[in-house]
């Protein structure tokens, strides 16, 4: 089980929780699992295509999964998932 | 004498933020509210920042009716010069009392023109905003929706600029401020914040660690954090850069705006700016080529345009100079490189070298002593007129968007380190306090 962050714009799609215990090896089977125990997350977190939601950025503790494997990227149960909307201005 | 100042708000809440569903205030009439840039829909003009549907980002949505009812360019005309001359284009009312922002001149540049290949170059002088750079118009209608909403404080994810400018803004709004900067910013910029007293948090890391920190922080507490949750109203006062041109040329469009792009919305809103301009009327229609400038160290929308995609992928570690524009990972990156295919612009990637000379160029061909980020914006026109984007006799504009004292080191990044000979810039050596001696050097 990994633990998955939840932004507070998204709780109301996740039963209030901020943080969840989701099981899964790599990012993508934790999104696919949080998605199928709260499945308003989906049209939240990922596009038509199946892809991350080009809004939504995702990190495996403090780094981007686009720096890494993105969706194969693996966890394990000592990793944090944040999500994030994807939002930035220096 | 000791003068002792009081924290502006020493008890400062922690308590949750009303970030979602928050609470709202009276906004200008012409004001429709929010609305969602990825899907469309609509929301109040609060504390909300992301699209509770599809996370997309939201923005103000005007009624420029209403706009149109209320006032045209004749009656701008009578107003003092700053951001609140096109209050009925923002989002919020000005407040009772804040720094006076905006209002910078546009200068011909004939010489500098030359230099970089240009027949019409115009700069857009935005070293001279309160704290030297344009994100003091962002800042003052961020801070006067932050007023507006009640909030407690403000706070800043920043590459330096906006560091100051927050900073200043709170203190002339009588709130604390607190500054998130990558440890290794420039000290200048720091110890321009810290003179305006906000609580400066240098991170370990760079600074999209520092944005997304920010992100974290703008959620679980009750500040406003300018580019975070106040970001719908913090992106708008990036317009009123495009109305003071277009007021200033005589209510009309140059054919190419140029402008440095970190994390994209400035130039998008600039943009969004002219098309309202054209919606209300009050210029021609004319179609204006809009070009970006990067730090090649750090230019994921300068790839994705020489590239030809779509998709801007992030830098992890940027390396440049230019830290103002260090964002690996620009929010906006995407509508910046569509806005720049769209309009027959570019989005150029200009190395450290070359911002160095352009910097130099900007202040002994015009007296302008830009920051480095200006300097980009002046490689960016020298490279898009090579590139056949700038034609011959195109009217320009480069946005200078923050004053040369911010980066003092970069003026003389690249240069050989020998003292200077006579006849040249640079630094002469250490001489002894003689006549004789000044003239045996002016003689060697």
């Amino acid at each position: 089980m990994s633990q998955v962050r939840i932004p507070p714009v998204l709780r109301p799609s996740a039963g209030g929780q901020k943080l969840l215990d989701v099981p899964g090896s790599t990012v993508g089977e934790v999104l696919d699992a949080l998605v199928a125990q709260y499945p308003d997350l989906g049209s939240r977190l990922f596009d038509d295509a199946g892809d991350i939601n080009r809004f939504v950025n995702v990190f495996v503790n403090e780094t981007d999964v686009r720096h890494l494997q993105v969706r194969e990227t693996p966890v394990t149960e000592r990793d944090t998932l944040l999500l994030l909307p994807a939002m930035a201005g220096g | 004498m000791t003068i002792e100042i009081a924290p502006p708000n020493p008890a400062v809440s922690t308590g949750t933020s009303p970030t979602t569903g928050g609470g709202t205030s009276p906004t200008p009439a012409t004001v429709q509210g929010l609305v969602c840039r990825g899907c469309g829909r609509p929301e109040e003009a609060g504390l909300q920042y992301v699209c509770p549907d599809c996370f997309g980002p939201l923005e103000v949505a005007y009624d420029l009716g209403a706009v149109r009812a209320a006032v045209d360019p004749s009656g701008l005309a009578t107003r003092p010069a700053g951001v609140w001359r096109y209050r009925e284009l923002l989002p919020v009312e000005p407040p009772a009392r804040g720094l006076a922002v905006g209002g910078t001149a546009l200068v011909r540049a004939d010489r500098l023109g030359a230099a970089l290949g240009v027949d019409g170059l115009l700069i857009k002088d935005d070293t001279r905003n309160p704290t030297l750079s344009f994100k003091d118009r962002a800042v003052a209608i961020a801070t006067a929706k932050a007023l507006a909403l009640g909030l407690d404080a403000l706070a800043c994810a920043s590459t330096g600029n906006l560091a100051g400018a927050t900073a200043a803004a709170a203190a002339a709004a009588g709130l604390p401020a607190y500054v998130f900067v990558p440890a290794d910013l420039e000290p200048a910029k720091i110890d321009h914040a810290l003179a305006y007293g906000a609580t400066v948090v240098p991170i370990d890391g760079t600074y999209d660690d520092v944005n997304r920190l920010c992100l974290e922080v703008a959620d679980e507490l009750g500040w406003g954090t300018v580019n975070v949750n106040l970001r719908p109203y913090y992106a708008e006062g990036s317009k009123t850069l495009a109305y003071e041109i277009a007021e200033a040329l005589g209510w009309r469009l140059p054919d190419v705006i140029v402008a440095p792009i970190a994390s994209g919305a400035m130039i998008t809103r600039v943009a969004r700016a002219i098309d309202e301009l054209i919606e209300l009327g009050w210029v021609a229609p004319h179609d204006v080529r809009f070009v970006g400038g990067q730090a090649a160290g750090c230019a994921p929308v300068a790839t994705a345009y020489g590239d030809g995609t779509d998709t801007v992928v992030p830098v992890r570690t940027p390396d440049t100079i230019v830290r103002s524009l260090a964002i690996g990972n620009p929010a906006d990156g995407g509508y910046a490189l569509e806005l720049a295919r769209r309009t027959g612009g570019s989005i150029e990637a200009i190395d450290d070298a070359t911002t160095a000379d352009a910097i130099r160029a900007a202040a002994r061909l015009e007296g302008v002593y830009t920051e480095t980020a200006g300097g980009v914006t002046l490689g960016a026109v020298a490279a898009a007129r090579r590139r056949g984007v700038i034609r011959p006799g195109d009217e320009v504009v480069a946005l200078l968007t923050g004053n040369g004292l911010k980066t003092p080191d970069a003026v003389r990044f690249a240069l050989p380190s020998s003292p200077a000979t006579p006849g040249n810039p640079g630094l002469a050596p250490v001489l002894p306090a003689r006549f004789s001696a000044f003239e045996g050097w002016l003689e060697s």
